[in-house]
């Protein structure tokens, strides 16, 4: 088998298949119901986030819990913006403002090493949302605000498209010579600076990248609830949720990643409203059932059991 | 003005005091077993709400119920990090990453331990009257509860620390906090000394928990506040430093009460303006190496 040939079937064909997927799923306000439209929208909006937190967290190895900051950012400059401007320049300028938030933050802290960043991004959340808050309650006199109103298939629409774009860019990096510097950072800090990596560049860049899409969807999904205060906005479960399923998906992965986004929002979507401290229960539960039987998650298990059966006898694991 | 000053002085010393109480827990997880424990507040919780329950259905004494609370925090603990991070220990491939692991993990604990007390005590905060009756204090009025918690952490501060400096596993666990596989090199049974650890950080948020629900009142989500507090008093003091753990409690208590003074809305904000300023300008802290 040629290379050629090999690039056809490893590229062309999921390709295709993806492709046919996603004309099916930009059709689908024609067709489905209410409901799954909507549905659907938060499971893009889990997808993103992950995707985004996988992005940064997966190469390079530092756990961010800034998730729901850049998220909140968005849901923010919807609820500032929405009424000013096209729907469209405003998803885009929350993604911009997002990132720019990630560049300051990063070039800041990047150079923190391991848990100290985590609790530096946990800290900017409680920060930014009680500032918020103090801000909202002593000038405004009112905590929360109201957000432009957008109908269901367009909030789908945009989160599709969000969505695509999202594990587009996450699909390129991989493969790409940044991808290669960014992963290589994570396996050994110090070695990749030698080489003539621009460590805190790498970080600093990919940071700022995936926050624009949590932005993004922070932004849409900002005008489907309508009314959003900061502890709505700036809700420590966007930054814990995203972990939670890339590690249970399986973070090396983009597969994995996103069947775990659907996997848990399938489960919040049918147990949140009925059985909503089983569902965090299950949701503690998996978290440190993945940490100590799934170093890889899902997709490192099926990948583990096809090398078994498919190798005979080779593998040892 | 004189007045004020003490008024707003023995405040902050009041709040400290439990500040420093539930930082030296998670020193201790985080200095020496390197457990960034996220659920230490949950453990808070838990102490808090078997207080109230102990008190207000068998009428136990909220002090005296230190005897149960304090030994099933330390067993639960132990039982914790022999099984839970003990493996994660053996999986992770180095301390950089048992670090993220164990915190994972711990964000695990965290939702379980929150939930099944949602499960059990429900929603409804819970409060109850036990020392309620002000104590005049150089012409400011506070309530004796609020000084019996402030006797109690130093008092449990003092004992700690006597038990550190002095006696043979103290010895084992400074080793421990210094390098933990010399330690073990040593003769140190190095995973009961992190296991003990951990199982004296969850009896000492147990303690807290206890004290708190005689001041506060208490709800299974309470824990989250002050896990922040716990890692920023932690980071302040200097990671895996008790004693800087237990100044740096009682300086972030006077530094709230101070800000509380001028307005009450900003003291979170000046704990994480004070925290980000600090990581970013000297992340070992006041008595960090």
């Amino acid at each position: 088998m040629n290379w050629r040939s090999l690039a056809l079937k490893s590229f062309l064909l999921p390709g295709v298949v993806l492709l046919i997927v996603l004309i099916i799923m930009a059709a689908l306000p024609s067709f489905g119901s209410k409901y799954s439209i909507i549905f659907l929208s938060t499971i893009f909006m889990y997808i993103v986030l992950t995707t985004g937190w996988v992005m940064f967290s997966g190469p390079t190895r530092q756990i961010s819990l800034a998730t729901a900051v850049f998220f909140g950012i968005g849901i923010y400059v919807a609820a500032i913006l929405g009424m000013h401007l096209p729907l469209v320049v405003m998803v885009l300028v929350s993604g911009l403002i997002s990132s720019v938030m990630a560049l300051m933050v990063g070039g800041l802290t990047l150079r923190l090493k391991g848990v100290y960043f985590t609790i530096f991004t946990f800290g900017l959340l409680e920060l930014i949302k009680n500032l918020i808050n103090w801000y909202e309650v002593t000038f405004t006199g009112t905590r929360g605000r109201f957000v432009v109103v957008v109908n269901n298939n367009t909030i789908y629409l945009y989160m599709l498209a969000i969505t695509g774009l999202t594990l587009l860019t996450a699909f390129l990096i991989r493969r790409s010579k940044y991808g290669l510097a960014l992963q290589s950072i994570g396996e050994q800090e110090e070695a990749a600076a030698h080489i003539g990596i621009n460590v805190t560049v790498m970080k600093v860049s990919i940071f700022a990248i995936s926050a624009f899409f949590m932005g993004a969807a922070g932004a849409v999904m900002a005008t489907r609830w309508t009314y959003i205060d900061p502890f709505m906005a700036f809700n420590m479960n966007y930054s814990f949720t995203p972990v939670l399923m890339a590690i249970f998906g399986g973070v090396g992965q983009l597969g994995g990643v996103v069947i775990g986004a659907i996997i848990f929002a399938y489960l919040e979507q049918i147990l949140i409203t009925q059985y909503p401290y089983y569902y965090m229960l299950l949701f503690g539960l998996v978290m440190v059932i993945s940490m100590l039987f799934l170093p890889n998650g899902l997709a490192g298990m099926v990948q583990k059991w096809r090398a078994r059966t498919v190798g005979g006898g080779n593998v040892h694991s | 003005m004189l007045v004020t000053i003490l008024d707003v002085g023995i405040a902050g010393l009041l709040m400290g005091g439990l500040y420093a109480l539930i930082a030296m827990g998670l020193s201790l997880q985080y200095g020496v077993a390197r457990v960034l424990n996220i659920g230490h507040g949950e453990f808070i919780m838990l102490g808090a709400l078997a207080t109230w329950t102990l008190h207000t259905v068998y009428g136990i004494n909220p002090l005296l119920s230190l005897a149960v609370c304090a030994p099933a925090g330390f067993i639960l603990g132990y039982i914790l990090h022999r099984t839970l991070y003990k493996r994660l220990m053996a999986t992770s491939a180095s301390p950089g990453i048992f670090e993220g692991n164990s915190m994972l993990a711990s964000f695990g604990l965290l939702f379980i331990i929150q939930n099944l007390a949602y499960l059990i005590w429900g929603t409804r905060y819970k409060a109850y009257s036990y020392l309620a009756v002000p104590v005049n204090l150089g012409g400011a009025l506070f309530p004796a509860n609020s000084l019996v918690t402030l006797g109690f952490a130093l008092l449990i501060g003092v004992v700690f620390y006597i038990f550190l400096v002095r006696t043979r596993i103290g010895k084992a666990i400074r080793a421990a906090a210094q390098d933990a596989s010399t330690a073990g090199l040593m003769g140190v049974n190095i995973n009961r000394v992190l296991a003990l650890c951990f199982g004296l950080g969850v009896a000492m948020a147990a303690c807290a928990g206890m004290l708190i629900s005689m001041n506060y009142s208490v709800f299974p989500s309470m824990g989250m506040e002050y896990t922040v507090i716990a890692i920023i008093v932690v980071v302040l003091g200097g990671l895996g430093s008790i004693p800087g753990s237990f100044i740096g409690g009682i300086l972030l208590g006077v530094i709230g009460s101070i800000v509380t003074y001028f307005d009450a809305g900003l003291a979170l904000v000046a704990y994480y303006v004070i925290f980000i300023l600090l990581l970013l300008l000297k992340p070992t802290g006041l008595m960090g190496k």
